[in-house]
């Protein structure tokens, strides 16, 4: 099997992958392509770009509203939070450490040329499309129909092939977004949030920056300036959704920031599952992704937001790599409403990220399921925040963090229970494995109770990944680099099962690649 | 045949390192099984340790060869894959992996090292559930993670599965019938037993003359202080029930 079709440097690196039962050879084929000895997302796609000038003033922002030919409202809530964020001072409360960013260094806006035009598929150029396929996201419908490549498969499912609607983004625009028509017809609103803009101005002026006002923090506050491109999804009442729903960042222009601007709506009774996937070039410089995601889950609505984050981590002496600065938030803003994160952090050179839930309705549930990955000089200071504000709400929060070679992983929580929060109840676990003596694994857990009958648990742990565990398993037959990979796919099982399972088996292999060289 | 010639190792490094192994020459033919018996400190465990290539042992002179082949120089997963097999004094966890998923994950990769294909999905669990009723293990207990939550002869029992699983060539069993009752141990040997055969080797490494009443072995070493001061047939080990080591001891001197 030419398992690593298309590949460009990496054509020599195929190698068996061992998967568990009930996934079809597709899925083996999607995963071995994420496979190689490095990181296979690290190829730059040659094509032809509009910048905006680089650097961030006034006029910046205009360029942008005024490509994506906005309407003045946003225009003026783009140059509101620019003049606001012109007052404040990047934050350093992380365990983070990194030189300065100068901010004037980058380019605010990067598109493929004329890509403000593609009125179909046909004209997405064939650089970009083939970039997707690089990296196993087909984006042509036809492919689709036949059943996402890495979709999964159980022998009762087999006549039913899962599918995925996927909106990519190439650094600051949306370049294709498939099962448009098809969603369409269940009443699913699924595009770029540019295009939403132009076609549902109310609806996105009704929620944009409700959750994450534009005043939120640093980095929220630029991007609400700057903001070029994400996704827009709104789920009507009752409806749920047909397919799963995925976006596929990609940065790839040299110095550029992306800055990505997700908002998703289920109103009240919907259910939606939203995938989403990052990745970028290897460079030597230091590119900035600073993003925001909001959530909004009406009345008996449910929401699971999933991402494998695999950005560029920099090389083995820090050089390079994503600075990954993201502010998502979910509200369950109606009764009974539901909003669930997963995530899988493998990627980038810094993270900063605590998505978080604010559990507004009564009986709303949150819950965070979280793996993060780090190795050789990654930084890591990832959480997220649980906010209970109505009664009898409900919390979750399953933390695993891995640290290997000089890495730093910080988990870094908030669980708050408001005076009318009566009943509440949260439930943290977060456990941390070392590999190795070189790096740092960090816990830092806030509570904030206001009633005396919450019931709030807390468990951590930190284990060593043992010499005992690691010599049982090779003395069975297993090899050093998959022993590894075994029991850190142990250690972060509960996590997986959260995965959807086409996106579970991505991240199992990503997790090996991550750690690959981590030991011995 | 595994063959041990003049082996001698140490355990922990630079200044701290201590000498356990002193000189030790032993040879156990294919289709034999031979006992290693032994006071605490002789040596016993650390010489299942270096067969199967543990990090921290040393080896600082002689051989081990499994069927004229050099079993030292190679990573344990490589000695696992020439057919290598220990089953554990101390069985490990592994939280989150099925013992199913590790077995196979194992037996797939020991193939894999061999150039010999893969077992396919139905013949695996064909192959567990057959021995899981030789062992009297609860089909459900292998859907857990290895040994998370097992009882000590749970434990055990679930070693000789997985050497049952593997079919290797040659078996070192340390201390396999600590912690068992008498029901147990007999599970325990009747499976160990089963896998007798012209083609395999055995070392059964024990304190007691009692597991050997059920595995009975065709020579019983007595291990002391790094060598093997005596070799005898299975009357041996009943002498050292009665007397204890000095004796023994006392002769080799």
């Amino acid at each position: 099997m030419d398992c690593c079709g298309g590949m460009d440097e990496h054509d020599e690196t195929c190698t068996e992958v061992k998967v568990k039962d009930g996934v079809d050879a597709g899925t083996v084929a999607a995963a071995k392509r994420l496979e190689s000895e490095n990181y296979s997302a690290g190829f730059v796609t040659d094509i032809e770009m509009d910048f905006a000038p680089k650097g961030l003033t006034e006029d910046t922002v205009r360029f942008i509203s005024a490509k994506k030919e906005e309407p003045d409202w946003l225009l003026e809530y783009r140059l509101e939070a620019y003049r606001r964020w012109l007052t404040l001072e990047e934050p350093t409360w992380a365990r983070v450490n990194y030189p300065k960013i100068d901010y004037q260094a980058y380019y605010y806006y990067a598109a493929p040329k004329n890509s403000a035009k593609y009125k179909s598929l046909d004209e997405v150029p064939k650089e970009i499309l083939d970039t997707y396929a690089k990296l196993g996201i087909p984006l042509r419908e036809a492919e689709v129909l036949l059943g996402v490549e890495g979709a999964a498969e159980t022998a009762a499912t087999a006549r039913e092939k899962p599918r995925v609607a996927v909106d990519a983004v190439f650094d600051s625009v949306s370049v294709a977004t498939t099962f448009r028509e098809e969603l369409k017809k269940a009443g699913v609103i699924f595009m770029s949030i540019s295009e939403a803009v132009q076609e549902y101005p109310d609806l996105v002026k009704k929620y944009l920056g409700t959750v994450v006002p534009a005043t939120d923090n640093f980095f929220a506050t630029l991007n609400a300036a700057v903001f070029s491109d994400g996704t827009f999804v709104y789920v009507p009442k009752g409806v749920r959704c047909p397919m799963e729903l995925s976006t596929y960042f990609r940065m790839n222009a040299e110095s550029t920031g992306q800055f990505e601007r997700t908002l998703i709506i289920a109103d009240e009774g919907a259910y939606v599952s939203y995938l989403e996937g990052c990745t970028a070039p290897m460079r030597d410089e230091n590119q900035l992704h600073a993003a925001v995601v909001e959530l909004v889950a009406l009345d008996d609505a449910e929401i699971k937001y999933s991402t494998v984050q695999n950005w560029w981590p920099g090389d083995e002496n820090g050089k390079g790599g994503i600075y990954n600065f993201v502010t998502k938030r979910g509200d369950c803003r109606g009764a009974r409403s539901k909003i669930s994160w997963t995530q899988v952090e493998t990627g980038s050179a810094i993270t900063w990220k605590y998505p978080s839930c604010v559990l507004r309705g009564d009986d709303s549930v949150g819950e965070f399921y979280s793996i993060a990955v780090t190795n050789g000089r990654q930084q890591a200071d990832t959480g997220t925040k649980m906010i209970h504000l109505g009664k009898r709400t409900k919390s979750r929060i399953i933390s695993k963090g891995i640290s290997a070679g000089r890495s730093d992983n910080t988990y870094r929580g908030l669980v708050s229970v408001h005076k009318k929060a009566e009943g509440a109840r949260n439930f943290t676990q977060c456990d941390s494995l070392l590999i190795g003596d070189k790096c740092g694994a960090h816990t830092v857990p806030y509570v904030e109770n206001r009633r005396a009958d919450a019931q709030l648990e807390h468990e951590a742990t930190t284990t060593k990944l043992s010499e005992d565990q690691l010599f049982y398993v090779r003395q069975r037959g297993i090899g050093e680099e998959q022993a590894v990979a075994l029991l850190v796919n142990g250690f972060v099982r509960e996590v997986l099962q959260e995965l959807p399972m086409e996106f579970a088996v991505e991240a199992q292999k990503l997790l090996e690649v991550s750690l690959e060289g981590s030991v011995g | 045949m595994l063959k041990i010639e003049n082996l001698s190792a140490t355990v922990g490094e630079g200044e701290g390192a201590t000498a356990i192994l002193h000189g030790l020459s032993l040879s156990v033919p294919t289709g034999e099984v031979h006992a290693i018996m032994g006071p605490n400190g002789a040596g016993k465990s650390t010489l299942s340790y270096v067969l199967t290539g543990r990090e921290g042992y040393t080896v600082t002179g002689g051989t081990a060869t499994l069927n004229g082949e050099d079993l030292l120089s190679l990573d344990p997963e490589a000695r696992a894959a020439k057919g290598m097999f220990l089953s554990f004094q101390y069985p490990v966890e592994i939280p989150g992996v099925p013992v199913m998923t590790f077995v196979r994950t194992a037996m797939n990769a020991q193939r894999k090292a061999r150039g010999e294909p893969e077992i396919s999905a139905p013949e695996f669990i064909k192959k567990s559930r057959e021995i899981a009723k030789v062992l009297s293990l609860d089909p459900e207990m292998l859907k857990r993670p290895v040994n998370v939550g097992f009882s000590g002869g749970e434990k055990k029992r679930l070693e000789i599965y997985q050497m049952m699983m593997l079919e290797p060539r040659f078996m070192v069993l340390d201390e396999t019938d600590s912690g068992l009752d008498i029901d147990a141990l007999r599970t325990v040997a009747e499976g160990v037993n089963a896998l007798r055969s012209p083609e395999r080797g055995m070392l059964v490494i024990t304190h007691y003359q009692r597991l050997l009443d059920y595995i009975k072995p065709d020579k019983v070493h007595v291990l002391a202080k790094g060598r093997i001061i005596k070799t005898g047939g299975p009357e041996l080990a009943h002498r050292l029930e009665a007397e204890g080591y000095d004796g023994v001891l006392a002769e080799a001197v």
